[in-house]
């Protein structure tokens, strides 16, 4: 028999804000434990929420970079939970009125391009941390409020290829609307999985399981892939998939079965009475929209068509808005794209993942790095030079200056150079014999002993020539 | 002393001519509240200590003429957040709770230089109509100590009547201040749904609550009422509108001719015969003071208690579910993991009541309970909110009685939830509204001797118009006069 395999995906996104979505304690990290909170993150008697403007924006931005209807008015939901980390015991979130619904992206996997569908998406606070010992359990707060974005696809995802580039694309659109730094690797984006499997065919969708907070794309392309094949192999032997929630095992790449969810949460959902619902004015929405960066399939569209990169550049510079607005402000700057792409790809890529910092964190600048690039195309700095040149831009260095400074510029001047090329060609007859009798190896000889009286300074170009002339006329 | 004999002014005229300072005044005030409330209990807490400071503070500063509340003492009812000061709502959930902030309410109090005597007693979170649901006392009605004073506010009511303050804060959710203000005497009003801030209110059904004063007269209410009244950035439910001077419309010209009066049916028709034969005097004396009276029908108002019990306590479940024992309050100490904390805590800490109205909540926002029971709830709450729109499009003000009955006795009616809960009929629609509404001092039953009130009604926002006709009909009645005889303190 075959299979179909149906895939949703619930991802939260983390948002950038300064404060809270329901209280003005600061959105911070790596603070002591409930440094940023306050009464309202307290769940304490007597304390209101009030909303975060910022958040609502983010969110209409969010809906509109995933092409989705956004809501005109909308109205916060209570969803009622204990747990220790939930001071309130229930979360203000959205599920009646989604800020956002009806959305798509477009992922292509081997070469196939396809729409997934974004069924709706909501804002919401981030619970706390909970910690424990074998002595006591802690509680953390600062994360209590954090503004979320949940983005619930639609059905529409049949492989774990697909999702994985759901992800990616969802990714990266994101990220360059600036709203969320969305990390896996941080927490700032988090996916919980739904698949199912039915015959080819079948009109209803098979039973599915649940997979929550698995913590890298690789990961996810795993844990879905084996839930595929365990399914199959379930219901291939005749038995049955029961609805669960399970986990990914990364050590022995399996999943486990965590609880069971016949008998499902009862959330009690109903209207939030201590905020007044929202209206999202025509012009706010315009607004947003005015607001809202290039993406990175326009941006990689014009990279290759107008700047003659290559798909595979292209897209290593669209990972991040911040690589490709880098990218873009050097080639303002008169760097030549190709090379400065080079240099973003290689030297700069290896230099931030040496470091784990982000480019935003680097003194380099797009001025700069066009700088420097200049310098190599104008034969100021050969490619050796521009290795140490390099360093200094990283640390902020102007290059001109800096290779000055660090006499990292080449000889280029035929009325400097021509007294050495005179001086080794005179000191080493031999060679020049073998050139004569058509030993063509010598040359590299001779360049070799000049490059080693200018301390490796002398520009090649001009020493070659200089030297073939000379040469021949001997 | 008592505060039988004066009002606001006055005291502050003679605060002002220094014929009392704020800290002998505050004195008297403690020591008659210790000389009447072992019998009555109105106050969990007396805060002796703190008072005498505000006051000396106040002495220290100097009261200005324009400081009318400066120095003055006031109570506070404990479901109102008070820094520093202990704030238990009535539960053994909150028995040793002290507040890091105050409500708003308190802040501008604060500001204003009153002097708070203590925190009145309640029905535990203010749930209940008698306050035999406070985990600690049950407050006695100082015009027979054998009743009850009603609730939630019971405890700020018989303050109030014991001639223990001018005033005292009180709350509302279905009827919490009216209801006391109508079985002690005195007059109480629920500003509009949005009137005055949420912040700091130990929140029971958060789009009912509404914070207003009990007071001895109408134009101290309609004062203290505009003090606390306004938008805060900390309650996004908070109305911006504009607070009028309330205070100072109210004068001798004040006149309610060409007022148009509604008058239900359903508030009058089945009202305890000696109850109405007090409203209907009242309602005669109204129309003989210039306005016209008619008869209308407000057809949803018995579908009011129903769905006022199912929407109130949903978002009381909800609200209650941050007492779980983790981070303040009461923690049951025999509790071994999470779950037992959890159980435990909540099973010990909260009352009878409180429990009945959590798990009324919670069924009614169940899965597979919702539609039938909170959705169907805020379909009846929107057409009884309908009902009034339509009669106010005619009509300036509906009147009827405050409570069918007069105060009964401690204990009639405490196993008899139903009954009980029955005392809110004609206050409960008005909250689900998010109306303005006031109970003031309309005569005595002539069974049983205790006091009625008269229930005024108005559109949103038009406070105003309530304490017009409250005043008029204040000064030209003597109801507000006749004082409780309390075991010869008075």
């Amino acid at each position: 028999m075959n299979f179909q395999t149906t895939i949703g995906l619930e991802v939260h996104v983390e948002l950038k804000t300064n404060s809270k979505i329901y209280s003005p304690s600061p959105v911070e990290y790596g603070d002591q434990p409930n440094a940023n909170t306050n009464v309202i993150d307290w769940g304490y008697p007597g304390v209101l929420p009030t909303l975060n403007k910022g958040v609502v924006r983010d969110g209409i931005m969010a809906g509109l970079a995933l092409h989705a209807q956004i809501a005109r008015r909308m109205h916060f939901d209570r969803k009622n939970y204990f747990y220790p980390d939930n001071p309130k015991a229930y979360q203000i979130t959205q599920s009646a009125t989604p800020i956002a619904h009806d959305g798509w992206i477009e992922i292509e996997v081997d070469g196939k391009k396809k729409k997934i569908g974004i069924a709706e998406m909501h804002i919401e606070e981030d619970a706390g941390k909970n910690t424990h010992t074998s002595k006591y359990s802690y509680v953390d707060l600062n994360r209590q409020g954090t503004p979320l974005i949940e983005i619930v696809s639609k059905p529409d995802i049949a492989s774990p290829e697909e999702a994985v580039a759901y992800l990616e694309a969802l990714r990266q659109r994101i990220q360059f609307t600036g709203i969320s730094d969305v990390k896996m690797e941080e927490g700032s984006m988090r996916v919980d999985t739904n698949i199912s499997i039915r015959p080819i065919g079948a009109d209803k969708f098979g039973t599915k399981t649940e997979m929550k907070n698995i913590n890298s794309f690789n990961y996810v392309r795993k844990a879905l892939a084996f839930e595929e094949k365990r399914h199959q192999n379930v219901l291939l032997s005749g038995g049955h998939i029961a609805q669960e929630t399970r986990r990914y095992d990364e050590p022995t790449g399996t999943t486990i079965s965590m609880r069971s969810k016949e008998g499902a949460d009862d959330y009690r959902y109903f209207p939030e009475p201590d905020l007044p619902p929202v209206e999202v004015s025509e012009d706010w929405i315009k607004e947003i929209e005015g607001e809202m960066p290039v993406m990175p399939g326009e941006r990689r569209k014009h990279y290759v068509d107008d700047l003659g990169l290559s798909d595979y550049d292209a897209m290593v510079l669209t990972q991040t808005k911040e690589m490709s607005d880098f990218f873009e402000e050097a080639i303002k700057d008169g760097g030549d794209p190709k090379r400065v792409a080079n240099y973003l790809m290689n030297d700069v890529n290896s230099y931030l993942n040496d470091q784990h910092v982000d480019l935003q964190d680097t003194k380099l600048t797009p001025a700069n790095l066009a700088g420097m690039v200049k310098l190599i195309d104008d034969g100021t700095i050969s490619s050796k030079m521009a290795k140490k040149v390099f360093k200094g831009i990283l640390n902020g260095e102007e290059p001109q200056a800096y290779a000055k400074e660090h006499g990292l510029v080449q000889l280029s001047d035929p009325a400097q150079l021509q007294p050495i090329v005179d001086d080794v060609l005179a000191n080493n007859q031999q060679s020049v014999d073998d050139y004569k009798n058509g030993k063509d190896r010598a040359v590299g000889y001779l360049m070799g002993q000049i490059m080693k009286q200018t301390h490796g300074k002398a520009n090649p170009k001009i020493v070659t020539q200089l030297l073939m002339k000379s040469l021949q006329a001997m | 002393m008592d505060f039988y004999q004066t009002d606001l002014s006055q005291l502050h005229d003679d605060l002002v001519n220094k014929k009392i300072s704020a800290t002998e005044l505050t004195r008297e005030t403690l020591d008659h509240i210790k000389g009447n409330d072992d019998q009555v209990k109105a106050f969990l807490t007396l805060d002796e200590e703190g008072a005498m400071k505000q006051a000396q503070a106040v002495d220290e500063a100097g009261i200005s003429a324009d400081q009318l509340l400066a120095g003055i003492p006031l109570a506070v009812k404990d479901n109102i957040l008070t820094k520093g000061l202990r704030t238990t709502a009535a539960s053994k959930m909150l028995e040793n709770f002290t507040p890091v902030y105050d409500a708003t309410v308190v802040e501008k109090l604060k500001q204003a230089g009153y002097v708070n005597v203590g925190k009145t007693n309640l029905d535990e979170f203010a749930m209940g109509s008698s306050t035999e649901n406070s985990a600690f006392f049950t407050t006695h009605n100082p015009w027979d100590l054998t009743r009850v004073p009603g609730g939630s506010s019971g405890g700020s009511a018989a303050a109030v009547a014991a001639g223990d303050v001018l005033g005292a804060l009180g709350t509302d959710t279905g009827g919490s201040i009216r209801m006391p203000a109508s079985f002690n005497g005195i007059v109480g009003m629920k500003p509009t749904y949005g009137r005055v801030s949420r912040w700091g209110i130990i929140a029971f059904g958060s789009s009912f609550d509404q914070v207003g004063w009990l007071t001895r007269s109408v134009k101290d209410n309609a004062y203290l009422t505009a003090l606390i009244a306004g938008n805060d950035e900390h309650d996004t439910t908070s109305s911006l509108k504009e607070v009028p001077d309330w205070a100072a419309q109210l004068n001798d010209s004040t006149s309610i001719k060409g007022l148009k009066i509604a008058v239900p049916k359903e508030y009058y028709d089945g009202l305890r015969a000696d109850v109405k034969a007090v409203i209907k005097a009242a309602l005669d004396h109204l129309e003989s003071l210039g306005a016209t009276v008619d008869e209308v029908s407000l057809p949803h108002t018995h579908d009011g208690v129903p769905a006022y019990y199912i929407l109130a306590s949903s978002e009381a479940s909800s609200n209650l579910q941050r007492y779980d024992g983790i981070r303040y309050g009461y923690r049951a100490p025999e509790a071994k993991n999470l779950e037992e904390v959890y159980v435990k805590s909540r099973s010990q800490g909260f009352g009878d009541e409180v429990k009945r109205r959590i798990m009324l909540g919670t069924f009614s926002l169940s899965a597979g309970f919702y539609d039938a029971y909170f959705n169907k709830a805020a379909k009846v709450r929107r057409l009884i909110s309908d009902d009034f729109t339509k009669v106010f499009k005619d009509y300036d003000l509906i009147v009827g009685a405050t409570g069918a009955s007069t105060a009964f006795k401690i204990g009639a009616e405490i196993d008899d939830p139903k009954t009980m809960y029955m005392n809110d009929v004609l206050t409960v629609p008005v909250n689900m509204a998010g109306l303005p509404a006031m109970s003031l001092p309309a005569g005595f039953s002539a069974e049983d001797g205790m006091p009625v009130g008269l229930q005024l009604i108005g559109k949103p926002f038009d406070e105003q118009t309530i304490y017009n006709t409250g005043y008029v009909f204040e000064q030209t009645t003597d109801f507000h006069q006749k004082t409780p005889q309390l075991g010869g303190q008075n």
